[in-house]
């Protein structure tokens, strides 16, 4: 924390984000960990279209926006240019996309550059649903959570599918780096950030960012939420090299885990669960630790 | 706007001009820094989703220009060096 005040700001204040957008904490402290030989792929999604309204920037470093579907694919593009040109050596290329981004629409292309070994960061800022376009589900929103395509009622709980483990399926791809981070843990975040530039080849870092808007909850409690995920062992955070899955280390443990109900209840798209859903929440973290621990 | 001529590619060579734009009106809330309890972790600089926080002399300063009100600096400062107070006209 002692370098933040010298540090250069490099994604500037009058971005459009909504307050206490944990997004922007994130974006913030990577690109200082960065530095400003960076260059990033960014996809659709709420960082895009807060960060680059048209005829100005919040990004002090070059920044590509093509489509939804190809921050990797672009991020692959400018890293072979780069190699080809001979200009590679000391400049970071990274890609920044939403779960919506990653997930669902850009996962064929994070697939592809990670399958070709692109000297890439791919950082993925998952706030669980498609937010900016009116808080549709992902297939990153965790089961119950209410969306405005996954609404609860007589006939539903809130999102039926449980989320889909992104950070393992890309380590899945012998990539030699992959971790989960989220805000509260910034030394830990900005740790993982260095340590993905530094590898030669893919890295993935898959980066919890709480949304108050879509989550219902205010906007003061980003950062609070984000600590609650980890302590309640809702959200793991830990890193994989060389693609060993089996060997995940777990880079921060609760040394008693709390309750998932203080995560949940903070939140009002959590707010129609039952005690007995809650439950069955507490369960299921309960058993992926276990095989964590195993 | 209808002025605004639009670059080959919507190439935009303004780095940081999000700068021109000043989010503080959306704010509801204002955060107010007490100088004498300010321990200059730099916490509330680091968890500032607008980079509205710099470091002072002997505290931290708070850029009203930018800062939505969000509160995060209040709630996670360490010695409540920060409190909101409602923003009036």
């Amino acid at each position: 924390m002692s370098r933040q005040g010298e540090e250069r700001e490099l994604f500037a204040p009058g971005h459009r984000m909504c307050a206490g957008c944990a997004e922007g904490i994130a974006v913030r402290n990577i690109l200082k960990e960065a530095g400003p030989h960076t260059i990033a792929a960014i996809a659709t999604g709420c960082l895009e279209v807060v960060s680059t309204a048209y005829p100005q920037t919040a990004w002090e470093i070059p920044v590509i926006h093509a489509a939804f579907e190809n921050a990797a694919s672009v991020a692959a593009g400018v890293e072979v240019a780069l190699r080809e040109l001979g200009r590679k050596e000391g400049v970071n290329v990274m890609a920044f996309a939403g779960d919506g981004g990653t997930f669902d629409i850009g996962f064929q292309a994070l697939s592809g550059m990670l399958e070709r070994g692109h000297d890439v960061t791919y950082v993925c800022l998952d706030n669980e649903a498609y937010m900016n376009t009116g808080i549709q589900r992902c297939s990153s929103t965790p089961w119950g959570a209410s969306t405005t395509t996954s609404p609860p009622g007589s006939c539903s709980k809130g999102e039926s599918q449980p989320k889909k483990p992104l950070a393992a399926i890309c380590a899945a791809h012998d990539i030699p780096y992959a971790a989960t981070a989220t805000v509260a843990y910034i030394k830990d975040l900005r740790c993982k950030v260095r340590k993905a530039l530094d590898t030669e080849g893919p890295a993935f870092l898959h980066v919890f960012t709480p949304c108050p808007t879509g989550w219902r909850h205010g906007s003061d409690d980003s950062v609070e939420l984000s600590r609650l995920a980890v302590e309640t062992g809702v959200f793991v955070l830990w890193e994989a090299v060389d693609g060993d899955i089996c060997n995940l280390k777990v880079t921060y443990k609760p040394k008693k885990r709390k309750p998932v109900a203080e995560y949940l209840k903070k939140q009002r798209r959590f707010g129609h669960l039952t005690d007995e859903d809650i439950q069955r929440i507490q369960q299921e973290v309960d058993e992926k630790w276990e095989k964590l621990e195993d | 706007m209808s002025s605004l001529k639009i670059t080959i590619g919507a190439v935009n060579t303004r780095p940081g001009s999000s700068r021109e734009y000043k989010t503080g009106g959306w704010r509801t809330m204002r955060p107010q820094v007490d100088v004498e309890k300010c321990i200059q972790c730099l916490q509330c600089l680091a968890y500032c989703p607008d980079g509205a926080i710099s470091k002072s002399e002997n505290a931290v300063q708070i850029d009203l220009d930018y800062c939505k009100g969000c509160g995060i600096c209040a709630k996670e400062c360490p010695v409540k060096a920060i409190v909101m107070l409602k923003e009036e006209k």
